[in-house]
């Protein structure tokens, strides 16, 4: 519990120092946001008022200050492309990606779980081998290149599925899948390893001999020991769940978050590429957090000692 | 590193062996490949474009009638690059600050600690855009990004070498001989973490080709005349529907480069440890 509640008071810490890297980063480049803003072709006075009525000529600690301010108060500024506010653009996009991102990664757990549990029951024999023979192939594909594949196949061929773009339900069975790929094979892997270690231990050979079964000996007292890492495996999976976002979200035309971040790196639109990079890595951490905290809830020797 | 440990390491396993004979022969085929094939990676025909795979062009050619074969395989020397790049600058950075971290005061080690925590929590391509919008985009842009985001990985590993050796008998007594911290860190600890590094550097491999190929995909890396693996499938994507081979061959490569890269680095650490981990210690099965 201690180590949780370290982790827990280290998270606004590390936020602040993320935040400081971006800002310091973005306003390190040369070149006049104000100017930007306004255009090429605006008189000087305007873009000298914008430039004060956005605190761009403060010292940096002073602008640095008040960005933070204005971000608690979920204000990131104007995108540069079309004067939106950040927060409007980015919660317009964000059920599009929170939903395609969750099924894909409610599809990765319902694949690594069991697909790891029958690997480590069986451990050694030809359906293991094929399951951890799958999980590297499946780690090793580009997300992009199973997509054009996909669409290729199932929406230009077999007209099965649509090509792209968000709509019914159908529109969200390729990318899901493409998404889910790396999550469910890192899951899988990790469900196995976590289980074999367990499975050698000597109160399941205590189980079997006193005649359980081999499922209630994997299900009940096999699986609870080894959930943990899984557990913290899943939630380190979110960072690498949010860049195969970038990529699936970006080929399929998804309307979604990464979509954006991409767009607004190829139209150097610093203002929304800061307020995305911020609100990803506050996903990591509150996921890695929520993590923690699961594995404190699970596991009683994590409970009473630091 | 002794050749009686690789030996040692072959004997292990059947995905080691695939691994290394796949690395091995990207090797080979990166260095006399192009010589073999003798073509133009960017030779246009335009009287055949979106040729399908036949004896002449073997994988078939893309929408500007160049041959996509010998583009994969101006392409495989550019990944090797790709990699070679980004590692050498992710290692070069964050190896030296882990090890002077892992023999720095308290503070000092959980200065640089935070640090590399911080750039842990950015998910991977997030920083590389954030890099890439920084510097433009561009091959070494990108690698650059990549490396970015590797660096954590590499300043942990220093560390966990060098903290584990620290309190070593034959290092303290170097330091007891008048041994600078500098010279025992890069004469005599470093070279015993050649093993450790070997096996991570292997392992990012599969991540760098993925990344670079992803930033060159989405046009934010290499561009358009490059034979780079993501820049060609960008350029197939818009022929897809009418040919398939301009995307099919490059990821087809991509994919067998990162299963050898992975299959390789999988071997070596079951032969030698997770790297940064006491093998003594007895670590709990793959992770």
């Amino acid at each position: 519990m201690m180590g949780f509640l370290r982790r827990a008071a280290a998270l606004p810490l590390i936020m602040l120092g993320v935040s400081v890297a971006v800002f310091v980063a973005i306003h390190a480049l040369p070149g006049d946001p104000a100017r930007l803003l306004a255009g090429q072709q605006a008189p000087e006075a305007v873009v000298a008022a914008l430039r004060h009525r956005l605190g761009l000529d403060l010292p940096l600690p002073a602008q640095y200050g008040r960005f933070l301010l204005h971000a608690l108060h979920g204000d990131f500024g104007l995108s540069l492309r079309n004067g939106v506010p950040v927060a409007t653009l980015v919660l317009g996009r964000l059920p599009y990606s929170l939903a395609l991102g969750g099924l894909a990664y409610m599809l990765a757990l319902l694949v690594g779980i069991p697909g790891g549990i029958v690997a480590a029951a069986r451990a050694g024999s030809w359906a293991d081998h094929l399951l951890t023979g799958l999980t590297l192939i499946g780690a090793s594909l580009a997300g992009f290149w199973v997509a054009l594949l996909g669409m290729e196949v199932f929406a230009v061929r077999l007209h099965w599925l649509p090509l792209m773009g968000a709509g019914g339900w159908r529109h969200y069975v390729m990318p899901a899948c493409v998404l889910a790929l790396l999550p469910a094979a890192l899951i899988l892997r990790m469900t196995r390893a976590g289980l074999v270690t367990v499975l050698r231990q000597d109160y399941i050979r205590t189980a079997r001999a006193k005649g359980l079964s081999p499922r209630r000996v994997m299900l009940r007292h096999a699986l609870p020991n080894a959930l943990a890492p899984i557990i913290a495996v899943s939630a380190l999976n979110i960072g690498s769940l949010i860049s195969g976002a970038v990529v699936t979200e970006t080929v399929f035309d998804w309307p979604g978050v990464a979509r954006l971040l991409v767009d607004s790196v190829r139209y150097r639109d610093y203002p929304v590429i800061q307020g995305i990079t911020l609100l990803s890595v506050l996903g990591v951490l509150l996921a890695t957090l929520a993590a923690d905290a699961a594995i404190a809830l699970l596991d009683p020797r994590q409970r009473r000692m630091s | 590193m002794r050749w009686r440990l690789w030996r040692r390491a072959g004997a292990s396993s059947l995905p080691f062996r695939l691994g290394a004979a796949l690395c091995g022969g990207a090797l080979v085929l990166a260095l006399v490949g192009p010589a073999l094939l003798g073509g133009d990676p960017s030779a246009q025909d335009l009287y055949h474009v979106l040729q399908p795979p036949s004896w002449r062009h073997p994988c078939g050619t893309d929408a500007f009638g160049r041959d996509i074969l010998v583009r994969l395989v101006y392409g495989l020397r550019l990944t090797l690059m790709e990699i070679a790049v980004s590692l050498t600058v992710a290692a070069g950075i964050g190896v030296p600050i882990g090890l002077f971290a892992g023999f720095a005061p308290r503070w000092v080690d959980g200065a640089v600690m935070t640090i590399s925590d911080v750039l842990f929590a950015f998910p991977g391509l997030v920083l590389a855009l954030l890099v890439v919008s920084l510097l433009g985009p561009g091959l070494f842009h990108a690698l650059l990004a990549i490396a970015a985001f590797s660096v954590p990985v590499y300043i942990r590993l220093g560390r966990t070498l060098a903290a584990g050796m620290r309190h070593l008998l034959w290092v303290e007594a170097l330091t007891v001989l008048g041994a600078g911290r500098t010279r025992v860190l890069l004469r005599h600890v470093l070279p015993n973490a050649a093993t450790p590094l070997l096996v991570q550097a292997t392992l990012s491999g599969g991540t760098v080709v993925l990344a670079a190929a992803s930033l060159s995909f989405l046009g934010l890396g290499a561009q358009p005349p490059l034979p780079e693996w993501g820049t060609m499938m960008s350029d197939g994507r818009n022929a897809l529907g009418a040919a398939f081979w301009p995307c099919l061959f490059p990821g087809l490569s991509i994919a067998v480069t990162v299963i050898g890269l992975n299959c390789l680095g999988d071997g070596l650490r079951e032969r030698f440890g997770a790297p940064g981990e006491d093998r003594r210690a007895g670590s709990g099965g793959e992770v």
